[in-house]
Formats: C-alpha cells, structure tokens, sequence
C-alpha cells in the first residue's frame, strides 16, 4: 500500500463517518469558500477520488494558537476529518513521535513525496542570529529551507508567519520575518490572523486538495475568499456607524447600546478576514459580538500600529509618543509663529521695501 | 492723499478656468479637511436613538467623497490646462529644468525668509520658488487622492476607484494608508495657512494686486516688467513660427 494513499472519503468510512456526515462537510467546506451549489459536488468528487495530502507542519517562532485554533474547528468532522486525513505526517504539537522519530518521519515525508506535499508554517524566522529558534539542532532558517524545497506549496499560518506578528514588532529583537520574505521561488499563501480562523483555515486546505491549485491571492498574499471584505463591512454594528452612534468609552451607555467601537480603536475598517461571517468557536461570537474592538490581527504590523483602543496609532521615532493630529497641530503652531514673526520683520523693513510713495501733499488743495 | 509715483499697466495673468480651478480646489480642500476631520474623530453623541432613524456619519462620509471626486478631476483639469493656457499656467513654471527658474528661487528665498535683499522678484505669474512648491503640492494631491481613493476602493463597486486599489498593499495595508492620508491632511493645511499669509504679503509690498488677481485674473504690472515679458513673449512666438517654417 506504499503507492495507494486511501482517499479522505476511504479513510472517514474506515473510522465510521458516515456518507451523511461526510457530505455535510463538504457541503459547509463549499459554503464557506463561497462556491456554487455545483461547487459541492466538485468537493466531494475530490475527496473521494484523490488520495489525501501529505502535510509538513513546521513550528518556528510562534506560540501555537494556530493549531489551537485548528483544533477548533466549527464543524466536528473538520477537526477529525483534517487531522486525521490530511495525514499531518510531521507537526510536533500533534505527533506522536518524539525526538528522532518524529525527526525520522519528516524526512521520510519529504523524500516519499518530495514536489508533492504541503508545507504549513507556523511562526516566523529569526534572521538577526538563526540560533533564536532551534528545533532538533537546526535553526528555523535551515528547517524552512530544507523542508521549501520540495514542497508543491507552502501555507503561512497566522500573523508570525504572514508578516512577522508581535516578534517583528519594533524593535524586533530577533530580527523575525515572515515566510515570504524569506523564502523565495515557491507558491506561498498568507493564512492571516492571530489566529486564523480554523475554518478558514479548514478550507483553504480542502481548496487545495479539490482544485489542485492555488486560491486567488489579494495583494499581500491572502485568499480572496476568506480576506476579500474588510471586518467593517460584515460587522453587524455597522448600522451604528453609519448613525455616528459610537461607544466613547468601554463603561458607557452607549457601549450598553451595543453601538459602533469605532473611537475606542476598532481597527475593522482597516482589516480584511471573515470573522463577522464565519466567527469563531463554532461560529458563536467574535471579538465586536463581546464589546471589543477589532485589533486588526489579520494586517501587517498590527502591534506597532497600536494603541489597541486608540483610532489613530501613534508615530514612532520622535522620542515621545504623538499622534498625526498632535504632530499636525505643533508645526501648525510653529508656522503660525514663523509668520508672526515674517510679519513683524516685514513692517520693521516696510520703509525699504515699500520706498516710492510719494510724499503726502498737500499744496494742490 | 497717498498715492504712488509707480507706472503700472495691467496684465491677465490668471485666464477664467485657471481662476475657477483654483476656487474649486480651495472650496474642495475646506470640505475635506473638515468632514476628514470628522471622520477621524466622530464628535460624542451621547443619545440613547436606534440606529435605524439617523444617518448623519454615513452623509458626512457621502460629502467627503464626492468633495474628492470632484477634488480629483479639478486636478486632472489643471494638469490638461498646464499644456494649453496662457504662459503663467503652463507646465515649463512648475517643474524647474532651467537654470533660470533656480537662480530665482534663491532669489526668492533671499528677499522673502531671510530678509536680506529688499528687490521684490520681477516674474509676472508665479514667483519660481512658489511655482516650486506648487509641483510638491501636486505631488501631494496625487497621493492624497491615491490613498484615498485606494481605501475607498473597498466600498465602491464603480471601475474608477478600483484602479487605486492595488497601491494599498504596497503601503502595508489600509492603517498605513490611513495614516498617510491623515498626515497629508495637516501638509494642506499647513500649506493653506502660508500660502493666504504669503498672498497678503506680497500684495502689501509688491502693490500688484496680488489678492484681487484670483479673482478678476488682472495684476498691476510695472511698465518696464511688462515691456519686457512682452517682448520675450513675442520672441517666443517668432522663433515657434520659425521652427514650424522649418
């Protein structure tokens, strides 16, 4: 059986999920990566016919709320369904090998199906001293590499390894970068947030695995299916918004009133991911649903445009910390003594500038 | 009575659509600094309405875009006006390739921030230092309308916005867009303020009309300075003609 890979539909009835169960699963997949009903049967076509995915599941400098969330996927069969079907061959979180073993079934994973198995980071790299991040005597950078050579694409999940997430963050100790800055030469899609959402997660896999193709990527990487519309625009306060009703503070009447968290630093209306459609832990709230405003996780450099609950980040590299409006208000002041001042100098002068008036007469009256 | 022994003759200087431009920009500029302001800052109100019966943010947002639009192509129009108005609005004012315009902005600097010279500069339309600052507003313009248009993208069905969106990730994503735009928001007014201040004061020692200008479009030239343009004009105008022969 070393060629024959059971398919993931072979594998479900091998652990008695039952065709019912299998195709409301796939059925919720071609929901959520917002395919046409013809879509679902090209999903479960995949499943049942194509052997399942060989993964490679790397874990560099991050703090495992990506598999957390995983984990938690909404839908039950998702979870099993991905962890046991994808055949996850190396992920040391999940694995049951340890140490060498474990050490042994990534490097058979990658000589079996080298150019064919997915490689799923988790976490970002550490470029200032690659001694930052060591797993089984290899730093992250050469673990990465190895593993990017063979691999027929690579997903990035979360922040860390999208853009670098909080250890990136100024000052960046470590030198931390994400994978797209590092690796080069092989599809990478940016699974974004801190964490991705397991669902969407879930479906960018099964995307994978059903139409054997990369999924339409926005500018900074991300599937368009899941980051296409910003957190504002499927928020459910919204209407709030538009009536410029706004939580002032977090012990307000207003944010009693579920009104909008615009002012106390929601960053919806600068982030794109799903989570006002899809939600999360089995699609019963979000972050805006409990009364916190949106910190914008799924963008680049999020922690350094803090404060969380402030609108307008701070400006770095000044000393002390301001906002545009302080910055634009101090030069406004400052040009508004410089012509004080120009005008004073100008009528102090006036006599030599202003030199060819005539001397007041008055004899012709 | 006051008066001045100076011989002065008049020259149009700022043609109509030079002149309305230049109000629709001002008119523009007001609108979206102020609803900028608001939408950056939403002022409390602390009612207890449903959201269903008001829509005043949303109308705040509607103006500020519309005020951009038409921001925009005012400035489309200009850049087209740069190629066919008179010489005062041509394009060769803003950007200096010539030595000459240079030598006059330093001429500039000298007699209006440092105060060390007390000739007033001769040129008739824009002063070369001013015209200089002019090609940075531009510039400015053109990113200000970039990382606008770039965030409205997102909530705009229509061709035209779209065609911004792909700056946005080169920025970082929308906060950083965001920013910029907010920072540039304080670069026009900025500019604003030293630009009606310069206004007053070269209309108080130059004595050419230099207000009234943007308005009715004619300066009080000194004779002499005049004469002179003329000619260079008419020069300009014959060895075209030449070139054309040839």
């Amino acid at each position: 059986m070393e060629n024959k890979r059971p398919t993931v539909y072979e594998e479900c009835r091998q652990k008695g999920i039952s065709r019912r169960d299998f195709l409301k699963f796939c059925t919720t997949m071609a929901a959520l990566m917002g395919l046409e009903s013809s879509g679902v049967a090209q999903v479960v076509n995949a499943l049942e016919t194509k052997p399942r995915l060989p993964v490679i599941w790397l874990h560099l400098q991050e703090c495992t709320c990506c598999t957390e969330s995983f984990i938690r996927a909404a839908h039950p069969i998702v979870a099993t369904l991905l962890l046991d079907k994808i055949s996850l061959d190396y992920t040391e979180t999940l694995m049951a090998a340890a140490g060498e073993q474990a050490e042994a079934a990534k490097e058979e994973t990658m000589k079996k199906y080298y150019g064919e198995y997915l490689l799923m980071i988790e976490g970002s790299i550490p470029t200032k001293d690659e001694g930052y991040c060591c797993v089984g005597g290899k730093s992250a950078l050469q673990i990465t590499e190895e593993a990017a050579k063979g691999a027929k694409a690579i997903i990035a999940w979360g922040n860390c390894a999208c853009a670098g997430c909080v250890q990136a963050a100024n000052p960046n100790p470590t030198g931390a970068k994400a994978i797209h800055k590092v690796i080069k030469g092989k599809p990478i899609i940016n699974v974004q947030g801190c964490p991705p959402i397991a669902d969407v997660m879930a479906g960018v896999i099964i995307y994978m695995l059903t139409f054997e193709r990369m999924p339409q990527l926005d500018g900074l990487g991300r599937p368009k299916m899941f980051y296409s519309r910003r957190v504002h625009d499927s928020c459910y306060r919204r209407a709030n918004f538009d009536a410029g009703l706004f939580v002032e503070s977090f012990d307000d009447e207003n944010a009693k009133h579920g009104y909008c968290l615009y002012k106390v630093g929601c960053k919806g209306p600068s982030t794109y991911n799903s989570c006002g459609i899809i939600k999360w832990n089995e699609g019963t709230s979000y972050p805006i649903q409990s009364g916190h405003p949106c910190l914008g996780c799924s963008e680049e450099n999020f922690w350094d445009n803090s404060p969380f609950y402030k609108r307008m980040p701070d400006v770095h590299g000044f000393g002390i910390e301001a906002t545009a409006d302080q910055i634009g208000l101090a030069l406004g002041t400052a040009t508004a003594a410089g012509i004080a001042v120009h005008a004073v100098a100008t009528n102090i002068r006036k006599k030599k500038l202003i030199d060819n008036e005539e001397p007041e007469s008055t004899s012709n009256i | 009575m006051k008066s001045r022994k100076k011989r002065l003759t008049e020259v149009y200087v700022w043609e109509l659509p030079v002149r309305i431009y230049h109000w629709v920009n001002a008119l523009c500029i007001v609108i979206l600094c102020i609803t900028g302001f608001i939408i950056a800052d939403p002022p409390a109100i602390l009612n207890a309405s449903e959201a269903y019966f008001s829509y005043w943010f949303g109308v705040v947002r509607f103006i500020h875009f519309v005020a951009a639009f038409v921001f925009f192509f005012n400035f489309v129009f200009r850049l087209y006006w740069g190629f066919v108005g008179n010489r005062f609005a041509r394009w060769t004012n803003f950007i200096p390739l010539k030595k000459s315009q240079w030598q006059e902005v330093l001429e500039v600097i000298k007699v209006d921030i440092l105060m060390i010279k007390n000739k007033p500069v001769e040129s008739i339309g824009h002063n070369a230092l001013a015209s200089l600052i002019y090609f940075g507003t531009f510039w400015a313009f053109l990113l200000q309308s970039i990382t606008g248009f770039g965030l409205y993208a997102k909530m705009s069905q229509s061709v035209f916005p779209q065609l911004f969106a792909w700056t946005i990730p080169l920025m970082g994503g929308d906060l950083m867009a965001r920013q910029i735009h907010h920072f540039l928001m304080w670069f026009f007014i900025l500019f604003a303020i030293v630009h009606v201040y310069l206004v007053f004061y070269h209309d108080y020692i130059e004595q050419r009309g230099e207000t009234s200008s943007i308005i009715g479009g004619w300066k009080f030239i000194e004779e002499d300075i005049a004469d002179k343009e003329e000619i260079t004009e008419t020069a300009e105008a014959i060895t075209k003609i030449a070139k054309k022969n040839d």
